[in-house]
């Protein structure tokens, strides 16, 4: 599904966030992104949906090469994947569900189609109840809910997660994570950059571990630290 | 483009007016005020076109004769005017004629010239035209030598100076326009800028759900149209009505002057003011889209 050849991303001030990337990822796995802060995972994230341009090598997202789009594909792109922040990133002074439909209305979606689908989307998050009100009204598990529900409406094939349960309590982090895997299972390819050592551990995916822009670990069902 | 994407550009843009809406009230001011002169301005110097014209075809040289000038001299007279060269055409005008002639053109003031008829004062004239403004000087002065001729007028000099009021009329409303124009501009991309600025998140956002360029950009470059057109209507209104009250004014009290009040003058310039206002706010935000909206 998303393939990086020998990527590397120096940016404008000289940091070298990325160096020399190879890494391919399959339709439907779970990936976590691992490392210390500035080891380059955000970096690798915004590659996949281009807020960021590689310096030198390729990303091909479903047979497309990311790096060469023209500029009026990249909306495109972006709707083919979803993407949840640490800091949610919903409008304060929007209802939830005009938060979820906004992810449709710039797409262009019908009245219609978008009094059907937002439903939809919050049930599955659970948040069906509390469509009618604000954001700030919402705990910070229940915002983020609402980040996953609006990154889901498209229905994209990707997931992109940049240490979604970054700002929220342990408790609320293993909800969001059993949504996150929910979501897995119905085959949408997640890749998640997290700093959550026991959520890495006991899930027990594919785990990404960067150190100083390069790739030091890949291994299936790995943990958060090198075992050895 | 889908109706509820429209509705959403509208939204948006209706949105951003009133949350900056003295910025955006200045900007309506700008316009109004340069489109206001422009439009006064084009009026005056139509008119004054229109009054050039008039003076400029009739520059014909008025020859007044003595008093008892018998029936056989006048006739004489005529043909020794015809003989003339370039003039290319000579009429009488009885003292009756003339008086009938300047009862039309007081039109409802007619009444002052009541109980001239027993005692004209009119002299009888020769009306001629030559084939150039340039001939009329001379042909004049060769009439002033003939015998039962008392005084030879001709419009001098005035169709010059009309014309060259006209022109720096023109000249000073170009250049005021151009300036308001400009400040017009500034204003409305300042405005843009304020919005942009006011909603930088919801634009971030916009642009990570898969907006596309224009999708984000249209309500900014519809914010600035709304303020320009707003601007022009508002302009566009104040010169009809107070163009349209001068204008019957003028007509009242000094019926001579003839005003221009044809309206397919003023609509194809009424709708050249709204065209004026909508590019100066599609200017005005396109500006500020380039450089604040980074998409």
């Amino acid at each position: 599904m998303i393939r990086f050849y020998g990527v590397s991303k120096v940016y404008q001030n000289g940091v070298t966030a990325l160096n020399n990337i190879n890494l391919h990822i399959r339709k439907g796995e779970f990936l976590f992104l691992v490392g210390p802060s500035g080891a380059g995972k955000s970096t690798l994230t915004k590659l996949i949906f281009r807020e960021e341009l590689p310096t030198r090598g390729q990303v091909i997202f479903s047979g497309k090469n990311v790096a060469r789009m023209r500029h009026g594909e990249i909306p495109y792109l972006r709707r083919k994947i979803g993407m949840v922040f640490q800091d949610f990133r919903l409008l304060p002074q929007k209802k939830v569900w005009e938060n979820v439909a906004f992810a449709l209305e710039v797409t262009g979606v019908s009245r219609r189609e978008i009094k059907r689908r937002v439903p939809e989307a919050l049930k599955m998050v659970g948040l069906e109840d509390k469509a009618g009100m604000l954001p700030t009204q919402l705990s910070g598990g229940e915002q983020q809910r609402v980040g996953i529900a609006r990154a889901m409406i498209n229905n994209p094939s990707l997931l992109v997660a940049d240490e979604p349960t970054g700002n929220l309590d342990p408790e609320t982090s293993w909800e969001l994570m059993n949504l996150f895997q929910e979501i897995n299972q119905r085959g949408t390819t997640i890749i998640m950059a997290t700093h959550a050592w026991d959520i890495v551990d006991k899930l027990k995916k594919r785990v990404v571990a960067l150190n100083c822009g390069q790739i030091v670990r890949d291994e299936e069902g790995g943990g958060y630290r090198d075992e050895a | 483009m889908r109706l509820s994407t429209i509705g959403y550009y509208f939204r948006e843009a209706f949105s951003s007016l009133v949350r900056n809406s003295w910025l955006s009230l200045a900007s309506v001011g700008t316009v109004t005020v340069s489109l206001l002169i422009l439009g006064f301005s084009l009026l005056l110097v139509l008119n004054a076109d229109r009054m050039a014209a008039t003076l400029e075809s009739s520059v014909e040289i008025s020859a007044f004769l003595h008093s008892g000038v018998k029936q056989a001299q006048i006739t004489s007279l005529e043909q020794e005017i015809k003989a003339l060269p370039g003039v290319t055409e000579v009429r009488y005008v009885s003292k009756e004629q003339a008086l009938t002639e300047m009862r039309q053109s007081f039109g409802q003031r007619k009444d002052i010239l009541d109980g001239l008829d027993k005692d004209n004062p009119l002299p009888d004239a020769f009306r001629i035209k030559t084939q150039q403004a340039g001939q009329v000087p001379g042909v004049a002065a060769k009439i002033q030598t003939f015998s039962g001729v008392d005084e030879v007028r001709y419009g001098r000099g005035v169709v010059e100076k009309l014309l060259a009021v006209t022109h720096w009329i023109r000249v000073a409303g170009m250049a005021i326009m151009i300036a308001l124009a400009a400040a017009a501009v500034f204003l409305i991309s300042t405005t843009i800028r304020m919005s942009v600025f006011a909603r930088r998140r919801e634009i971030s956002i916009m642009k990570f759900l898969g907006a596309t360029n224009w999708f984000v950009r249209f309500p900014f470059l519809l914010e600035g149209m709304v303020l320009g057109l707003a601007g022009s209507l508002l302009a566009g209104l104040a010169v009809y009505f107070g163009y349209f009250s001068l204008a019957r004014h003028v007509n009242e009290t000094l019926p001579f002057i003839p005003l221009v009040t044809g309206m397919q003058y003023l609509l194809i310039m009424l709708g050249g003011l709204i065209a004026l206002g909508l590019l100066i706010g599609a200017l005005g935000s396109a500006i500020s889209i380039r450089r604040f909206l980074n998409v």
